[in-house]
């Protein structure tokens, strides 16, 4: 057989053999050279993946010959290759960027640890996306969040303990729930296969097994992926984690979580699980309209830039499920797109922290005054990325706004009220983007700053190859909105 | 260190009893109950009461903290390493019919391999573990 | 009656909500592992009650056997099986966590822990 068929299987075995081979290297610039290796390669077989999954449609792949619905398998549709790709592009670019953030803020000893548990992370997210069973994502939700509790608490502030720690004990909540979930559904259907589950779970949707199942999944994964109120372990976490650890969490981690919720609200609970009128959009819409209203509020009054991104974060995610919620094509669209471009946003404002924290050594606003004369790459970075994030024209941030007003506004009545507050929280991040941009552009730069020199080349070229990848698809809309698109399609059963 | 005479003859008289009874639910673990993760518990269990016993520098002599973080990964890289045998003979990834001349055969290798793979790390992990947190504050 | 034969359900959900309590409630961040190992506990009996079938004996296929032999559903012990070694090694990393707070805070009280974020 060629390597082509088995592309499903090295997406996720090739990082998972590369983890325990990285913690072997001693050498701390071997390590990182290792796992930038891993990570292109997986970058590529996530590419080539959604190319041929784009061409020939879903790919099966028998884990072990064993077949559905008895045995794990693989299946890869367009909105997993979609998942995958986002994943496997933000890892391609973070590590490479990693170096000298980590150099800086994790013990030289523990570097090959360090890329392993990076590795592993990798691993557990692509296991996520890729997996076609409901057991198996379990399994792979606890690789990727025990091994991010570890890269969190790597670094060197101990705060970031802490915030691992509530982190651990919230995340596993979180698992326990899903897997609870996960369970009464086999107790009703007689399988973990995700497909086969939805073709079985008519027959006995009416019972309470199943709702308290829908139950239990929704809230284990709002936990994971830290849907208003269920953010709290969110703002510590990515605040005190070291700096490249952040811009991959907060670019990767949620998002695959969303995309569990996806699977499993629309594939398997997509039919009607007898409670009168009941979509779980309806409880998720208030949440996610609150999330972005309060998340962009509170980031308005952080003095720490990175807790700052972190409340917006929340805020984002709120849109995104808003998105999701609407049960429509344009909604849907919208919040998968949005997926992929919050990824890129957010995690080009994370590295253009990480370079002010190498440099300056904190990222409270009062420390960057003037620090765009002394950093004027960087800080013109995040120039642009705040404006994605804000949704000016021409950037990513815009297309996915556009498209969310025009899901919210195919709603009628209550939808010009979502738009209207999808308008205001815009207006609330462009007062925390402009709060950072004064300071950096308009304030004097403190006494004896003068030694502050620009970020390495080896942090900017990754930062600006996402800023270029911000603008690009901003313009260029085909790729993300074109497999946006089928995914929604395929998720809400409808033949585009 | 006091000298407990009677649980350190005890237990160097129980320890290769618990080592071998640690081989026979690793290796008896591709047709009864057993299988890697409980026979690397008990290997370790004998190992973590020989350190609890003879103090952690005795044990360290035996077993180093730099092998066992080798072992610790090898064991991995060995349940993967099947996974790439598979694919390279041919078949799917951890398909084990394909590692033997019929797929019977295979199945059992296959299963023989993989929890030699999950044995050795997870015994490797245990002790692991016990070192790192019992190592804690000593230095 | 129906109630009391669900009898290992009803354990399942009261030691959940042990555990879930004492996450919530206690300020110790050891006990607060303690609650969540009780926690996830429930979850793996109420798995292998699942796979329980009355009169079913271990599923190990017996030589000779004929069809009425009746044997327990094997896989949500493997299910579980997998979830305690997530169990353990969510452990070890809850500790060792703990571990390092000790060390950088000299205290392992939430509240302690809080007071001394708040003096920095």
């Amino acid at each position: 057989m060629s390597v082509a068929a088995h592309l499903p299987a090295l997406q996720v075995a090739l990082p998972l053999i590369a983890a325990p081979l990285c913690s072997l290297l001693r050498r701390p610039g071997v390590a990182w050279g290792f796992a930038t290796l891993v990570s292109w390669v997986v970058l590529v077989i996530a590419a080539l993946l959604l190319a041929q999954v784009l061409s020939e449609g879903t790919l099966i792949y028998e884990m072990g010959g064993w077949a559905a619905p008895w045995g794990i398998i693989y299946e890869v549709d367009t909105i997993n290759a979609f998942m995958l790709l986002i994943v496997a592009a933000i890892g391609a670019i973070v590590t490479p960027y990693a170096r000298h953030t980590v150099t800086a803020e994790v013990p030289a000893e523990q570097h090959n640890l360090f890329y392993a548990a990076w590795l592993l992370c990798l691993t557990g997210l692509l296991g996520i996306a890729i997996t076609g069973d409901a057991f198996n994502v379990f399994v792979f939700l606890e690789i990727s969040s025990l091994s991010s509790y570890v890269l969190i608490a790597a670094s060197n502030d101990r705060r970031a303990l802490t915030a691992a720690y509530q982190y651990l004990v919230l995340g596993t909540i979180g698992a326990t729930f899903y897997l609870i979930g996960v369970g009464l559904i086999y107790m009703m259907t007689g399988t973990l296969n995700i497909s086969d589950m939805a073709e079985r779970l008519p027959d006995v949707a009416n019972t309470r097994p199943i709702r308290a199942a829908a139950g239990f999944i929704t809230v284990g994964i709002a936990l994971k992926f830290a849907l208003f109120p269920l953010h709290l372990w969110l703002p510590n976490a990515y605040t005190y984690a070291p700096s490249a650890v952040s811009a991959f969490l907060a670019a990767t981690a949620t998002k695959v979580s969303i995309y569990v919720l996806l699977r499993f609200e629309f594939v398997v609970f997509g039919v009607d699980i007898g409670i009168a009128n009941f979509h779980f959009s309806e409880f998720l819409m208030p949440l996610c309209v609150l999330a972005f209203l309060a998340g962009s509020t509170v980031a308005i009054f952080q003095n720490d830039v990175k807790r700052l991104l972190a409340y917006s974060s929340v805020a984002q995610i709120g849109y995104m499920v808003l998105g999701v919620s609407f049960y429509s094509l344009d909604g849907m669209t919208a919040g998968i797109v949005h997926l992929f471009n919050h990824a890129m946003i957010k995690s080009a404002l994370f590295m253009v922290m990480g370079c002010i924290m190498l440099r300056v050594g904190s990222v409270q606003i009062k420390d960057l005054h003037g620090i765009g004369r002394h950093m004027p790459w960087t800080m013109f970075a995040f120039v642009l990325g705040g404006l994605s994030l804000i949704g000016v024209p021409l950037t990513v941030g815009f297309i996915s706004k556009w498209y969310l007003i025009l899901g919210a506004l195919e709603e009628g009545g209550y939808g010009f009220a979502i738009a209207a507050a999808v308008l205001i929280s815009s207006l609330l991040s462009v007062i925390y983007i402009w709060r950072v941009v004064e300071v950096a552009y308009f304030k004097p730069s403190p006494h004896g700053a003068a030694e502050i020199t620009e970020a390495p080349l080896g942090m900017l070229i990754p930062t600006w190859l996402l800023i270029g990848a911000n603008i690009y698809f901003g313009v260029q809309t085909d790729l993300t909105v074109g497999v946006a698109r089928q995914a929604a399609a395929l998720l809400l059963g409808i033949d585009l | 260190m006091i000298h407990h005479l009677i649980p350190r003859v005890v237990v160097k008289l129980l320890i290769p009893f618990v080592l071998l009874f640690g081989l026979y639910v690793q290796f008896h673990g591709d047709f009864g109950p057993g299988g890697g993760f409980q026979a690397g518990v008990i290997f370790a269990a004998a190992f973590i009461l020989y350190a609890m016993l003879f103090g952690l520098d005795h044990a360290q002599r035996v077993f180093p903290a730099g092998v066992i973080s080798f072992f610790v990964a090898a064991g991995l890289i060995l349940y993967a390493g099947v996974g790439f045998a598979s694919i390279v003979l041919g078949g799917n990834y951890l398909d084990y019919d394909v590692l033997a001349h019929d797929p019977v055969h295979g199945q059992h290798r296959g299963i023989l391999w993989i929890e030699l793979g999950v044995g050795i790390t997870v015994a490797a992990v245990i002790v692991k573990i016990f070192y790192m947190f019992s190592g804690r504050g000593r230095d | 009656m129906e109630l009391l034969g669900q009898f290992n359900y009803w354990v399942f959900i009261v030691l959940m909500m042990t555990g879930f309590y004492v996450v919530i409630a206690r300020g110790n961040l050891v006990k607060k592992i303690v609650g969540l190992n009780i926690f996830q506990a429930s979850v793996f009996l109420f798995y292998i009650s699942m796979g329980k079938i009355f009169g079913g004996t271990a599923p190990i296929l017996i030589e000779g056997a004929d069809d009425t032999v009746i044997y327990s559903n094997p896989l949500p012990h493997v299910l579980i099986l997998t979830a305690i070694v997530v169990g353990v090694a969510t452990t070890a990393v809850g500790l060792s966590l703990v571990v390092r707070i000790n060390e950088a805070y000299g205290t392992v009280e939430e509240d302690e822990i809080q007071q001394l974020d708040e003096e920095t």
